[in-house]
């Protein structure tokens, strides 16, 4: 693999990373006002995962990092993967105990439930 | 020894000694990742579990701090990707003085964190024995609540003791209004459970990262980073940048859930 000196992020860049940073946490705040039902926490999330990433691809160097750290940062995105994925999928289709507040009643879902 | 950015005998390049300084910081924040990602899961499961309680919980934090704080932690991880510009580039005096703003901005962050957390101490929601999600509305005057917003908590909480004795009838109780009010409590009671446990973890993180920068500004003011040499201020800003990213799930998560009900 060809070496290359490091790579330095410019101010400017990170000037306009940190402004759409801020127009982002705005954003999400009024979204969070407005009445989209179920949508509300997709575009919560959403907004969320845009900083991200602009955190991770230029505060980070992600983007001018080596192959094999990026490998890395996605190995670490897709095992968080899983881990939400899987215990979700589990949760939702289990049977679960009520909580002790609730009476008991065994036979409800967690999810499905009500 | 100083590590003073000199090569060691395993590497071939200076290049490729930089590379596995920040590969391993990385592998380091991929288990932080999946750390942080069990506790997201569980409050994810809770809150589908019990969205009505989940949901006067969200409400019953300060907007205004929680957004204030946003902006400080991103102002502080823009200060913290120009101390690591600074040393990269050399400008020897700049790397303390930007390293010293995050610090600064950290700073107030946990400052306004102790500010919340004292409130909700004072508004009876700290989890244990003294927990009631009705205080506030039961002593508006205690909590400072007034007009649209009293009313607001009122009829959430009704509601979300209604919600709460449907689902106990359902479930056959015998007195699902008495049910209702406890299950409301103690189910607000595991959001706040989860919301200290969420917000401290990440508070600590914020501590930690503090006495690192304590570290590197006292590093740096002997003029030690520089382009040659920047390393631990490249992998603590890594550091810094994860907890900031944290912060960015945990805002939207915690604070704004519910806000369009109101």
């Amino acid at each position: 693999m060809a070496e290359h000196s490091e790579h330095i992020v410019s101010p400017k860049i990170y000037a306009a990373v940190l402004t759409a940073l801020l127009v982002g946490t705005y954003l999400t705040v009024q979204a969070a006002k407005v009445d989209l039902g179920r949508l509300n926490i997709v575009v919560a999330l959403t907004i969320a995962t845009i900083k991200m990433s602009l955190v991770i691809l230029f505060f980070m160097h992600g983007k001018y990092s080596s192959r094999r750290t990026q490998l890395v940062i996605v190995a670490g995105f897709f095992w968080l993967a899983i881990m939400l994925g899987l215990t979700l999928q589990d949760y939702s289709t289990r049977h679960a105990e009520p909580s002790r507040s609730q009476i008991s009643d065994p036979g409800t879902s967690l999810f499905l439930g009500s | 020894m100083h590590r003073t950015g000199e090569l060691y005998g395993q590497y071939r390049t200076l290049e490729q000694q930089k590379e596995t300084a920040s590969l391993g910081m990385w592998v380091f924040l991929v288990t932080e990742i999946l750390f942080f990602g069990g506790v997201f899961l569980a409050y994810t499961i809770n809150r589908h579990a019990f969205p009505a309680a989940f949901g006067i919980g969200g409400n019953m934090l300060s907007l205004p701090l929680g957004f204030g704080n946003t902006i400080v932690l991103i102002a502080s991880s823009f200060t913290m990707a120009m101390s690591v510009w600074s040393a990269q580039t050399s400008h020897k005096k700049l790397v303390p003085i930007f390293l010293i703003l995050t610090l600064a901005l950290g700073s107030v962050f946990l400052g306004i964190k102790v500010v919340e957390y004292k409130q909700k101490f004072d508004h009876h929601l700290i989890p244990g024995h003294n927990f009631d999600v009705t205080y506030c509305s039961n002593n508006p005057a205690a909590c400072d609540l007034t007009g649209k917003d009293l009313d607001d908590e009122k009829k959430e909480i009704k509601e979300g003791v209604e919600a709460e004795a449907d689902e106990a009838k359902r479930r056959g109780a015998a007195n699902p209004e008495q049910v209702g009010a406890a299950a409301l409590n103690s189910h607000a009671q595991l959001y706040f459970s989860l919301y200290f446990g969420m917000t401290g973890l990440h508070a600590l993180h914020m501590i930690i990262g503090a006495g690192l920068l304590l570290w590197l500004i006292l590093e740096a003011r002997k003029g030690r980073f520089d382009a040659n040499y920047n390393t631990p201020v490249d992998n603590v800003g890594l550091y810094w940048h994860f907890v900031d990213i944290v912060w960015i799930f945990l805002f939207p998560l915690l604070y704004l859930i519910n806000r369009h009900l109101v």
